[in-house]
């Protein structure tokens, strides 16, 4: 029975970083985008978990990981408010289509 | 003494500045300004003076000098010296200047630039003492051109007059010929000694035997001599340079009676006078030829005149001869005694004939005559100063003109080869008597010959004939012999030890006064010629038993030369200015076709081209290509960078993540 170390933690949190990029970049809903942003935001919290178990043997790096996840929320939170004027403004949330600030 | 004589020297300065800043605003235009502050002059001037005669002195001196220019190896200081001759001087300039001032209120009363004449007048007033106070050469042609300038104000002080203005022009033009002379021998004396122009300095220097040098044969110190009596040549109205007196009589009358009879001509005696010691005998005697020559000269045009005051110009310039002559043969106090005298008859004489002038509106005395009941103050004076200026016992010119015509006698017993002085000297006494008769006869006697003339005329009002009452006091004999003061405050300064062979060897009346002997065959002669003279003119111009008409037919060409003022002025006119307006001529046609044409305006080309070429360049390389260039490639630059700003949040975050890429590769490697 193999047990399940650090590398393991790692992989997973690899995978998840991957996904979140890749659906970062290729999603043209904002909507995705965001979700993307939340899957590399808990592949770090993941990391910080898995290296304060197995690396630092304190409490840090898991209280660093519980502030990831209510910074997440609270930018969840603003980036839905943005996207929700956004919408209420052109009925489309296409980031094609929000392209006013570039010059 | 400082504090005295810089207010009678710079009270009139100031009532100058004065009238030509804030004289038309001024009650009664000012006048009371400059009288005032001549008055006061006059007054300081007494007392100095007065002072000074207390002292019976001589010798008395006073001397003060402030640095001027200061170099390490030059230095110019600017000093006043004051002896009996300043102060002498002195008096006579305040008193005459300030009996012209108060005569021209009532003269000038009337005319449109009355402020600006009593400013010129004081003006003049200011120079004119300066010219009397400095102590050094420099100085006094600093003021010496000073009085030129006043003069030229106001012989042309009506100047809308082309007569007086070109008089004007004509008097400053000729008096500077003179001054180069002078101004040469200025230059000459500074050369020669290292920069002495003091007075004191350079006649201790010239006795020191110090001033040698020669030139064309002549001893420098004479040259130098003769070059600065030219100076006295020209402002002394001397032959050939008198030309511009009697056109200097376009000025008011007043001005011809301060100015070119009694002050400013005189400068050219003073500077004789000043400078006596300086003179070498050679230089002496062709001051006294010059001097006898043109009281003769301008006598004898003074005979023909029918303009009274051409008359007394060519009068003026006979009597500054006479003094110019006195000094010359070494007569010294007579020839400065003459001045003093002559700056009072003559004024008074001037001032009467402005007087009449005033009174009759016109100045040819043809149409005169019968004015003695209409003018009987004017009259008199006039009638006072002829006496004086002909020389008749008890009136100051007899004193002064017998000593001249002593000390000429006495040097031409001594040196019979110049006997031609005394000769001149001695036709010019009758003659004047018999000219100055005429006018007195012409204008005051005899049936009046203008009805409208007569009738117009009346005497003159009380602040033009105060001037003329006191003046003609001034024109007694024994003013100047009570007591002998004249002669114990002016002595002849010793002469200067000339170098042997410098100094004429015949000329031995130059030291010493003149013989008894000669006074009295003096004192007889000069009362027949005045006598005959006067006679003379009774027949001619009183009694008309002789007619001048007919004595004119008779004698025509002399009549005409004389007429003619013995052509000088067309002799000048043909030999000096037309040539000089044909050089003129030449010359402003050599600049405008050769200078202008061609060498100023042959430059167009070349500096046309460099100017449209270097305004090329100026456009394309600096403008355009450097300037605009600059701007327009950054222009362009941002252009481009700005394309990478594509607003696609995704493409930013690939290029995020590449740079994240590369530098996480870098820094493995």
């Amino acid at each position: 029975m193999m047990t399940i170390g650090l590398f393991h933690y790692l992989t997973v949190s690899s995978i998840l970083f991957a996904l979140g990029i890749i659906a970062i970049l290729s999603r043209r809903n904002a909507i995705g985008i965001l979700l993307g942003i939340e899957l590399v935001m808990n592949a770090a919290g993941i990391n910080f978990v898995a290296f304060s178990r197995y690396v630092a043997s304190d409490l840090s790096g898991q209280i660093f990981s519980l502030f990831i996840i209510v910074i997440a929320a609270s930018e969840v939170v603003v980036a839905l408010a943005i996207l929700l004027r956004i919408y209420m403004n052109r009925q489309t949330i296409d980031i094609e289509d929000v392209g006013e600030m570039k010059c | 003494m400082l504090e005295k004589l810089l207010l009678i020297w710079l009270l009139p300065l100031a009532a100058f500045l004065i009238q030509v800043f804030l004289g038309k605003r001024l009650y009664r235009r000012g006048d009371w300004v400059s009288c005032g502050a001549v008055f006061t002059s006059f007054i300081f001037s007494c007392v100095l003076f007065f002072n000074m005669l207390g002292e019976h002195n001589p010798h008395f001196k006073w001397t003060t000098s402030w640095d001027w220019i200061f170099l390490p190896d030059f230095q110019l200081k600017f000093g006043l010296l004051v002896d009996t001759v300043t102060l002498s001087m002195l008096v006579v300039i305040t008193l005459v200047s300030l009996l012209v001032h108060v005569y021209s209120i009532g003269y000038m009363a009337g005319d449109k630039l009355y402020s600006r004449y009593f400013a010129y007048l004081s003006f003049f007033t200011f120079s004119m003492v300066g010219l009397v106070l400095v102590d050094n050469l420099f100085s006094i042609y600093i003021f010496w051109e000073l009085v030129g300038l006043a003069s030229y104000l106001l012989i042309g002080f009506w100047f809308e007059k082309p007569s007086a203005s070109n008089a004007a022009k004509k008097a400053f033009l000729t008096t500077r010929i003179g001054d180069i002379g002078m101004f040469l021998g200025i230059l000459i004396i500074f050369f020669n000694t290292n920069g002495i122009l003091e007075y004191e300095k350079l006649f201790q220097y010239v006795a020191d035997g110090k001033f040698t040098g020669e030139f064309l044969g002549m001893s420098l110190l004479t040259v130098a001599g003769i070059l600065l009596f030219f100076g006295a040549i020209g402002k002394s109205a001397q032959f050939p340079l008198h030309i511009w007196l009697p056109d200097a009589m376009e000025g008011p009358t007043p001005v011809s009676a301060l100015i070119h009879a009694a002050t400013m001509v005189a400068a050219g005696v003073y500077l004789v006078t000043r400078m006596f010691v300086f003179f070498t005998p050679d230089a002496l005697l062709f001051i006294a030829y010059i001097g006898s020559f043109t009281a003769l000269f301008a006598a004898t045009m003074a005979l023909t005149h029918n303009d009274i005051k051409k008359v007394l110009a060519y009068s003026t310039i006979s009597q500054l001869g006479y003094m110019m002559m006195g000094l010359g043969v070494g007569a010294y106090v007579a020839g400065f005694l003459h001045l003093v005298t002559h700056a009072a008859f003559k004024a008074s004489l001037f001032l009467c004939s402005g007087s009449v002038i005033h009174a009759a509106h016109t100045q040819d005395m043809r149409q005169m005559g019968g004015l003695k009941q209409k003018m009987p103050i004017t009259f008199w004076a006039t009638l006072i100063a002829t006496l004086s200026i002909s020389g008749v016992p008890f009136f100051s010119g007899f004193v002064s003109k017998d000593m001249l015509l002593a000390g000429a006698l006495s040097f031409a017993t001594e040196n019979p080869q110049h006997a031609l002085i005394a000769i001149f000297a001695f036709i010019t006494a009758g003659l004047t008597a018999f000219y100055m008769f005429r006018l007195v006869f012409m204008t005051f006697f005899g049936a009046p010959k203008d009805p409208k003339v007569f009738s117009h005329a009346h005497e003159s009002p009380l602040t033009m004939t105060l001037p003329l009452m006191i003046l003609s006091v001034l024109s007694f004999g024994f003013i100047f012999t009570y007591n002998h003061w004249f002669e114990a405050i002016i002595q002849k300064p010793a002469l200067l030890n000339y170098q042997s062979g410098l100094s004429v060897g015949s000329l031995k009346a130059l030291g010493h006064a003149p013989h008894d002997a000669s006074h009295l065959i003096t004192v007889i002669l000069s009362i027949a010629l005045a006598g005959t003279g006067i006679f003379l003119s009774y027949l001619f111009y009183f009694k008309g038993v002789l007619s001048a008409k007919n004595w004119a037919h008779r004698f025509q060409s002399m009549y005409q030369t004389l007429v003619h003022l013995y052509w000088v002025d067309e002799l000048y006119e043909w030999t000096v200015v037309r040539p000089l307006i044909r050089l003129n001529n030449f010359m402003a046609h050599f600049d405008n076709r050769v200078i202008d044409d061609r060498l100023v305006d042959g430059w167009v080309p070349l500096t046309s081209n460099t100017a449209f070429y270097s305004g090329d360049f100026d456009n394309v390389a600096i403008d355009q290509t450097l300037v605009d260039g600059t701007g327009l490639s950054i222009a362009k630059g941002g252009m481009e960078v700005r394309k990478i700003q594509t607003g696609r949040i995704q493409q930013y975050l690939i290029l995020a993540l590449a740079a994240l890429c590369i530098i996480l590769l870098i820094l493995m490697l």
